[in-house]
């Protein structure tokens, strides 16, 4: 193995290769960043690199492994991090500018856990501001592009999380999903993504965007380093009350490679939201995915959640309204942007607020104000919440029938840079197989299932029940294992051109 | 129901932003749009529908009273665009 090839190894591989001593912490850091650096004026996945607080955490693993410490198993690991996530003495925005300059003095309880661990931060990813979109446009610092098609976004919010996994600039990375902006661009770059159970993981130190939907969740290069991460940030935190106080188990136990004696339902309105369907290739992919399923022993069938065609006003509704109480904070008093030059204090809050935040994020406070102001709060928020408990009811029926549900993670393959940025309610609609999971709080997640004719890849949604994380990815990897989409590669190339034949050879290939 | 202009500016002044006229504008359109793919929810039963406000039932979640270490004041003001000795300083509240 030479040390340009270790950024097409996953996590499991690294771990490996690293407690032999096969290679050390700083080797494996220095051929991530060389790849990093190599791909990153195509892609912008990051908006921060972190070289030297990477190389300080890969410098104190050697040590500790050289001392013959006993270290966790991913210590070593290059992880990026979502620019959502407090990180201590390192910038932190949620890539708004209302945000600029914003230094945590604490860490996220995940960020705490993953420098436990031994990880090494390689930096902060891009995304949408304050996670608000499904493409990564709508960053107030660039656009990150899919490395399977430098045309095309790579999802989002958690956009450009998923596009350094992708491109081998980091090995894992922890993005966060509200209405599907793991799983997402999970989907649109080809890899691993899982959103937990509402609760399962802590949102201690991560910017609040809607609270009763985020949850924070790995993005990873297969199963076993879904798994393999998820032990590492499941579990109570006391500084969330919402984290549940429930024992964590192994998840990697739960990859036996055997999907035998799982009920499998494939979920109607997944492939069809209000009479319309999904992409044809899309379609064709997930039922081939359901066939493959059952060849390996899973008991398949179809079911019906019908309150699921009303997913997209209930979240659009409910996540605003959150929002815009969350986002009251950001007001130029205790952190972050203020207008200058103002001296009225209102004046200050509008112009402070106005100057900072982008237009989908203003359309979105826009919203929720209005959903809670007086004389609409029965008629929005209300009723919308109402309609949630009907939602979450269709699935605790299915669930009555089956272990894991499925069914595509987004309707369409990435679709181009600039297709759904003048039209907001063709944009929410990319993350319509998605949303109803968060609403009802359960655990879901996405993996390629296949490839459309462009060469871009298809993922596969996996829907489990509360706490479910285990069975899961038990059919996850038996899947994954027996089909092998997840083992195609790119490999960076100079230019934009010389990309698009690399893109070419790898799905030909 | 159509939000008016004025209306948009009266949740504008609501959510302390402030609209460009363009902006003024275009969330009119927008976010009339939006409501009225709301709408489809008024066909739906929900009398007797309990609310969801949080996906895993949680009931009181208590812990002792305990002090415990917090962010020193250097560490809150850190972060502050402007600040008067241990106070974050704003513009003039009462006249």
């Amino acid at each position: 193995m030479s040390r340009g090839e270790l950024p097409e190894l996953t996590a499991h591989e690294l771990s490996d290769l690293l407690r032999s001593k096969a290679v050390s912490a700083r080797e494996v850091l220095s051929a991530f960043w060389s790849r990093l650096e190599e791909v990153e004026p195509d892609l912008h996945s990051f908006v921060l690199p972190c070289r030297e607080t990477a190389q300080q955490q890969a410098a104190a693993v050697d040590e500790r492994r050289a001392r013959g410490e006993p270290l966790p198993p991913l210590a070593g690991v290059p992880l990026a991090l979502k620019d959502i996530f407090c990180t201590r003495g390192i910038e932190t925005t949620c890539c708004s500018r209302i945000l600029k300059g914003f230094v945590p003095p604490y860490d996220a309880h995940v960020v705490e856990r993953c420098r436990a661990n031994g990880l090494l931060f390689l930096g902060k990813t891009n995304m949408d501001e304050f996670a608000m979109g499904s493409s990564t446009e709508n960053s107030a610092v660039g656009v990150t592009r899919n490395p399977w098609d430098l045309d095309r976004v790579p999802g989002g919010s958690s956009g450009g999380s998923a596009a350094a996994v992708t491109a081998g600039q980091a090995v894992v990375a922890l993005g966060t999903d509200t209405g599907g902006s793991i799983r997402q661009p999970a989907s649109f770059c080809g890899i691993v993504g899982l959103k937990p159970t509402y609760g399962r993981v802590s949102r201690y130190g991560v910017i609040a965007f809607a609270s009763s939907l985020d949850q924070v969740g790995p993005l990873t290069r297969d199963v076993r380093d879904c798994a393999l991460m998820l032990n590492l940030l499941a579990g109570r935190d006391p500084r969330d009350a919402t984290s549940i106080d429930r024992p964590v188990p192994d998840y990697t136990a739960a990859l036996s490679g055997s999907a035998k004696g799982l009920r499998v339902g494939l979920v109607r309105e997944f492939m069809e939201y209000q009479g319309i369907g999904v992409d044809e290739e899309v379609e064709a992919a997930v039922r081939a995915a359901v066939d493959r399923l059952r060849e390996l022993g899973a008991e398949t069938g179809e079911v019906s959640l019908p309150h699921l065609d009303y997913s997209i006003p209930v979240y659009y509704i409910i996540a605003p309204a959150e929002a815009s109480s969350n986002l009251a904070r950001y007001d130029g008093v205790q952190y972050g942007y203020r207008s200058p030059g103002t001296t009225d204090i209102i004046d200050m809050y509008r112009k402070t607020r106005d100057e900072g935040f982008g237009p989908e994020v203003k359309r979105r406070i826009m919203l929720g104000t209005y959903a809670l102001s007086a004389g609409y709060y029965d008629a929005y928020y209300l009723k919308a919440s109402q309609v949630r408990t009907l939602i979450r009811r269709d699935f605790d029926r299915a669930f009555e029938r089956f272990d894991v549900l499925v069914g595509p993670t987004s309707p369409t393959v990435a679709f181009r840079l600039g297709e759904k940025t003048e039209d907001p309610v063709a944009m929410y609609l990319s993350d319509v197989c998605t949303i109803p999971v968060n609403l009802a709080g359960l655990p879901g997640m996405s993996l390629p299932c296949g490839f459309s004719s462009d060469g871009l890849p298809i993922g596969l949604q996996l829907v489990g029940p509360p706490f479910g994380e285990e069975t899961m990815l038990r059919a996850a990897y038996a899947f994954e294992q027996s089909t092998g989409y997840h083992l195609r590669r790119l490999r960076p190339v100079e230019s934009h051109e010389g990309r698009r034949r690399a893109v070419a050879r790898a799905s030909t290939g | 129901m159509r939000l008016t202009p004025e209306e948009v500016d009266h949740v504008a002044l609501l959510a302390r932003l402030e609209l460009t006229a363009r902006e003024r504008e275009q969330f009119t359109t927008q976010l009339n749009s939006i409501l009225e793919h709301f709408e489809q929810l008024r066909q739906i039963d929900t009398v007797g529908v309990p609310p969801m406000s949080h996906a895993v039932e949680v009931s009181n979640v208590f812990r002792e009273d305990e002090p415990a270490p917090s962010l020193s004041p250097e560490e809150a003001l850190a972060n502050a665009p402007d600040r008067a000795d241990d106070c974050f300083r704003v513009p003039r509240v009462l006249e």
